[in-house]
């Protein structure tokens, strides 16, 4: 530690050259922030789908409907702790371009199997009470500036009421979560949709069921699609994990293209800084021979080295994942596109060891070369 | 002003021919600008294919009617009574009593992707008999048309090869019914390719829909009854229905996704680039600090400054042109026609695309290469011509 002030002096030797190997660094970690961000925001929330909800869908496809009668079945299920069903609704608030999830459900249960999503029981208590209610997350509600009280009407495309086209709902709560819980939903009644609309009636999305052994997911999701086979409407469950991976998959393979061009953008930066380093210590070749002629021992001399390119790797990193941090707080700036807008904990701290290793692997050629420096050798090239 | 030529060519030339004695560092220079170049014109050719693929299914002599207020086929619906109405509207193209119009029906079936083998969305539309002859582009290639009133089906070029089980003569179980492959079609290149057609009636069948359909394509008998083909069915109240360009329709699908791969791509590039600046200033610096002699002793020698500038500018302009010409040409090699299949959020099915890197992408990505070289060499420029002779000279 006593050698810091010599460190940060002969950092600032050519202060330009500093400054822009910061400078790229800099940009480097705030581009690794960014890419992990969409990386994560394309795989639609993966890690936190519980293990212990099993989906069921129509085995044909997706958009086909199961019948409302599978809820008792599946309740009277063994080893079934609570079953959820949700509708896909599909309707258009003012314009297609103002996209957002829009699902029926029974709130009870659905909030229940859902303890991610977080209501205050005032608001709860409001919703069971008006079947007209919806809940909407926080999210979405600042990005239309939605009040509790307000009445949204949305145009219905594949669910149409038995008169016009328009749905109308009050907004009776916000639902939040934590990080990572998509908050850009609207949630509203399912009896308020059977009742109302004009064909269709009886006839759910897919169901969730919340089972009590997690190892048995199955074994029990085999137990459901034998149920319902060999009828109109037969079952695919998968667990809730396996339903969202295979989703992000149908999108394609984002994660793995970030990934790719962040390896580009860090080979590149690497380069750059072993390339500034190795230059600078070869500028003070004649330095590096004085501080051993005054007894500086060849590990420190090796530590010198690698401690600058450390210290500029440090500095530049950390306020390049700081400013990436920065951004990804002031919330997705694709309105709506990317519901789930974070930055893990874990890729922070893959960033910082990322930052760690450029900072060694820069420093370590030019650390062994001044290390390795005969001090006759040193003196005499000036 | 000859003399001032000639000294900037002479210097110039000195510098470029220097380029390898700096090896290592021109060599980070040019690695990083073409790094950016090749994350700009690889992201960008997804978008472009995508939008290709988008844009060469649709065709201006054709017509898509979908029920008012639905924004996508999907979510459209139209009875048998709407269909024969519309079947009747002036303006399409008829061979006989035969209106060239195709009522059909637009689902998802589940089948396993083949690069992932995880479920995937694929699009299945059930045609009409007079199909073919609305879409002129389509054609079996291997194989022969579905037989109609049958189970049969025949399966797009991109389908064959991105999902399984899609074979001429393989049988698909979906539910309780089972479908039988007998052909392949292409349809230029177009998201049409990703789909798999089967007969329209049956399907209604299969998938409960009674007598309804859910669009109606319509080959227009020029691309200029458009409008009355149009105006004949919104002012019909006995249709309740939107009436589209097919090309206009496709613009529309394709313009989310586009828009925001545009956006990472771009925005990811703006990045990179000003990183990959600063590596070429860096290097520029380093080029210029390590003949800070020779450039003062030039300078001495009565070598105006303006001509020491572009001799700079000139190396950097050089580096940025080698890595951005490496840059494109390695992302064409990787990445032009590269399959692959994505979602389409308005429909939920997937289509199958190819990347695109096209010359008009390289362009850009040398541009930009170039503007890249341009900015890293001005500062460093700069220090050059004010560089003190006599400290410079003393200097080492």
């Amino acid at each position: 530690m006593k050698y810091f002030p010599l460190l940060w002096s002969s950092l600032w030797r050519k202060k330009t050259r500093t400054i822009f190997t910061l400078l790229s660094i800099f940009v480097a970690f705030l581009l690794f922030g960014l890419l992990m961000t969409i990386r994560t925001a394309f795989s639609f929330g993966v890690e936190i789908a519980g293990i212990d909800r099993l989906v069921l869908i129509h085995k044909v496809s997706l958009i086909m409907p199961l019948p409302i009668s599978y809820l008792e079945r599946l309740k009277a299920t063994e080893g079934v702790k609570l079953v959820s069903h949700q509708t896909w609704f599909g309707g258009v608030y003012q314009d297609p371009a103002n996209f957002f999830a829009q699902m029926a459900v029974d709130p009870e249960p659905f909030l229940t199997l859902y303890p991610e999503f977080t209501l205050p029981p005032d608001q709860m208590a409001a919703w069971k009470a008006d079947r007209q209610g919806a809940i909407v997350g926080v999210d979405l509600a600042k990005r239309f500036n939605w009040k509790v009280g307000d009445k949204i009407p949305i145009q219905g495309t594949i669910w149409r009421p038995k008169k016009g086209e328009i749905w109308e709902f009050n907004i009776v709560g916000l639902y939040d979560g934590e990080p990572g819980v998509d908050k850009t939903q609207f949630f509203f009644r399912y009896d308020f949709l059977d009742e109302n609309r004009g064909r269709g009636d009886g006839l759910v999305g897919w169901y969730v069921v919340k089972i009590a052994d997690p190892s048995r997911a199955q074994q029990m999701g085999a137990t459901f699609d034998a149920m319902f086979a060999n009828s109109p409407a037969e079952t695919k469950t998968t667990t809730e994990k396996g339903f969202v991976e295979g989703f992000a998959k149908q999108v394609g393979d984002i994660g793995a293209i970030m990934v790719a061009i962040l390896v580009a953008v860090l080979f590149t930066m690497m380069l750059v800084a072993a390339n500034t380093m190795a230059q600078s210590v070869r500028e003070r070749t004649s330095e590096v021979g004085v501080l051993k002629t005054l007894g500086f021992s060849n590990a420190s001399i090796l530590m010198l080295v690698l401690g600058e390119s450390l210290l500029i790797a440090v500095i530049g990193g950390s306020l390049g994942l700081l400013a990436s941090w920065a951004f990804v707080q002031q919330g997705d700036p694709t309105n709506g596109m990317l519901p789930v807008f974070m930055l893990p904990g874990r890729d922070v701290a893959i960033g910082g060891g990322l930052v760690m290793f450029l900072g060694v692997a820069a420093g370590m050629v030019p650390a062994l070369a001044a290390m390795n420096l005969k001090i006759t050798d040193a003196l005499r090239r000036s | 002003m000859f003399n001032w030529i000639s000294q900037t060519i002479a210097v110039t030339a000195l510098n470029l021919r220097t380029i390898p004695q700096r090896l290592a560092s021109s060599g980070v220079a040019v690695v990083g600008i073409a790094g950016v170049v090749i994350v700009l014109v690889s992201v960008l050719s997804i978008a472009t294919g995508f939008t290709a693929a988008m844009r060469d299914t649709g065709s201006v002599s054709r017509a898509l009617v979908m029920r008012s207020g639905a924004d996508s086929e999907m979510t459209s619906g139209l009875g048998g009574q709407e269909v024969d109405i519309i079947k009747q509207a002036p303006g399409m193209r008829r061979e006989g009593q035969t209106a060239i119009a195709s009522a059909e029906l637009y689902v998802i079936i589940d089948l396993p992707k083949i690069s992932t083998n995880t479920p995937a969305n694929v699009p299945m539309r059930g045609i009409d008999s007079t199909a073919m002859k609305v879409r002129e582009e389509a054609r079996i290639i291997q194989g022969r048309m579905l037989e109609f009133g049958t189970n049969e089906v025949v399966v797009g070029r991109g389908a064959n090869v991105n999902f399984a089980g899609l074979t001429v003569g393989n049988e698909i179980k979906s539910g309780q019914n089972t479908w039988k492959v007998v052909g392949v079609f292409e349809a230029n290149g177009g998201i049409a390719e990703t789909e798999i057609w089967c007969d329209a009636r049956v399907l209604q069948g299969v998938y409960r829909r009674g007598n309804s359909y859910q669009t109606v394509l319509v080959r227009l008998d020029s691309t200029g009854t458009f409008d009355t083909f149009r105006d004949w069915l919104t002012a019909n109240p006995q249709v309740n229905v939107q009436v589209r360009r097919e090309t206009e329709y496709y613009a529309q699908q394709s313009r989310a996704l586009s828009g925001l791969i545009q956006g990472v791509g771009v925005g990811i590039a703006a990045l990179m680039g000003i990183g990959a600046v600063f590596g070429a200033i860096l290097t520029m610096y380093t080029a210029v600090s390590t003949r800070s002699r020779e450039i003062a002793t030039l300078r001495a020698l009565g070598f105006n400054t303006t001509s020491v500038v572009v001799s700079v500018l000139a190396e950097s302009l050089a580096l940025g042109a080698i890595g951005g010409s490496l840059g494109g040409v390695a992302a064409y090699l990787a990445f032009n026609g590269y399959q692959t299949s994505t979602m389409n959020f308005q429909t939920f099915s997937q289509v199958a695309f190819a990347f695109r890197v096209t010359p008009q992408l390289m362009v850009m990505g040398l541009v930009y290469a170039l503007l890249m070289g341009l900015i890293g060499g001005l500062f460093p420029a700069i220090r050059a011509a004010r560089l003190p002779i006599p400290a410079a000279l003393r200097e080492l």
